[in-house]
């Protein structure tokens, strides 16, 4: 994702944002929760990333750049400033060896619907993080990038997020109808 | 542990963030190790749950083409805003250079039909059988000859030690307005000298410097309300020298 050329910034503008317009309203709902306020986030996004496209540096990562801008978007507005949640190093429960791993029952797509479930109660920093790396398959650098963290920490908090997701999905699978 | 080392690392290799340099060493492992590739398979598959539930919500169509036409307008707008930048000056030369042509061609046809009607004064007084009116080599009698025949008065140089004669004078019109007009004569050429009074709008786009017209050399001045051309077959530095006495009597 790099501008070819400087001296067209505004074709390439179009060239480069409007590829990623999809990627970019799913991870906003799955931040803000709704449509309404995940499209006022991909608009307000769309307009900082037009306005501020001059100082966007040619070479680096224009994916990584708006996604920035749209989580940036996100935690100053009404919505992202409630979610601010310190994180707490949790520590992971402990599976019963008998039970079905959440892994096995997940292989199903039907199941999907508790996966959404679980990520959607992770705190914004573990859902944000897994967003990016399953979701959009970024980087460990790319997601640095976006999040304005270091890589080492992207290693650790993901950790974290894969733990949580995996004990809220232990949660519903034990109490759900999918529970041996 | 040897394996407990390997699952710390087995994020990174499912994230494909392994340096191939371990990753090798990883995958040997999970080859001989059936808890670590139950491990890493668990891993895989969360993320094919996680990657398949989190690509959950799609943008309305109508949004898509709010921000679309967001993205694109504005381009479209600077493009629109460059046109006018770069076309607006080019319309104002485009419009200025045509008024500036009309202009100089106008002038240059007016011109054109001041000397040509200057120079067929010039060659009629000439072919004429009395070429002038007043005959005299003498300015005391020519300048008093045009009294009451036109409407202004004018001085005549002293000729003395100039190759240059005085030959006469005869009343002439050129646009409706009578004039004088003066014949001398040096080494065989006739030279004519016109005065009128100086209207604007006719000649005041005529230059000063000697002009070439018809084959004849012309200079032209005003001085004192007075429009003065000199025409003669004679070269510039004559017809120059004329006008300088001209200017310098008048």
């Amino acid at each position: 994702m790099e501008v070819p050329d400087k001296s067209l910034p505004r074709a390439t503008f179009e060239d480069l944002a409007l590829p990623l317009f999809d990627q970019l309203y799913n991870f906003a709902h799955w931040l803000a929760q709704d449509a309404s306020e995940a499209e006022d986030l991909v608009q307000e996004t769309y307009a900082k990333a037009l306005r501020g496209f001059s100082s966007f540096r040619t070479g680096t990562n224009f994916r990584a750049w708006i996604f920035r801008i749209l989580r940036n978007s996100f935690l100053t507005s009404r919505t992202g400033l409630k979610t601010r949640v310190p994180l707490e190093d949790e520590a992971a429960e402990a599976i019963a060896s008998k039970a079905p791993t959440p892994e096995e029952v997940l292989v199903e797509q039907a199941n999907r619907e508790i996966v959404r479930d679980a990520l959607t109660e992770l705190p914004v920093p573990y859902r944000e993080i897994l967003l990016l790396c399953e979701v959009e398959e970024m980087s460990y650098e790319e997601i640095a990038l976006v999040l304005g963290i270091p890589a080492g920490t992207v290693m650790s908090r993901l950790h974290r997020a894969r733990k949580g997701l995996r004990n809220n999905l232990v949660g519903k699978i034990r109490g759900g109808p999918h529970g041996v | 542990m040897a394996c407990k080392q390997w699952r710390d690392q087995l994020d990174a290799y499912v994230d494909g963030e392994m340096p191939s340099s371990e990753s090798g060493a990883l995958a040997a492992h999970l080859r001989q190790c059936g808890d670590c590739a139950a491990d890493a398979l668990r891993r895989v598959q969360m993320k094919r749950a996680v990657a398949s539930a989190g690509k959950r919500y799609e943008p309305s169509a109508e949004f898509r083409e709010k921000v679309r036409k967001s993205v694109a307008a504005a381009p479209r707008r600077s493009a629109a805003w460059l046109w006018k930048l770069v076309v607006a000056p080019a319309l104002l030369v485009l419009i200025l250079s045509l008024a500036v042509d009309w202009y100089v061609n106008r002038e240059k046809v007016a011109r054109q039909r001041v000397y040509g009607e200057l120079a067929d004064l010039h060659v009629a007084a000439l072919a004429s059988a009395n070429p002038v009116d007043v005959v005299s080599t003498d300015r005391h009698t020519v300048k008093p000859w045009f009294q009451g025949k036109i409407p202004f008065t004018f001085n005549l140089p002293e000729l003395q030690n100039t190759d240059f004669a005085l030959v006469g004078g005869r009343v002439t019109y050129m646009g409706q307005a009578p004039g004088a007009q003066l014949i001398y004569r040096i080494r065989r050429h006739e030279i004519s000298v016109f005065i009128f009074q100086d209207r604007e709008g006719d000649t005041a786009s005529l230059p000063s410097s000697p002009t070439q017209a018809f084959s004849f050399h012309m200079e032209s001045w005003t001085k004192n309300g007075l429009r003065y051309f000199v025409v003669g077959d004679v070269g510039n530095d004559d017809l120059e020298a004329l006008s300088k006495l001209l200017r310098d009597a008048a």
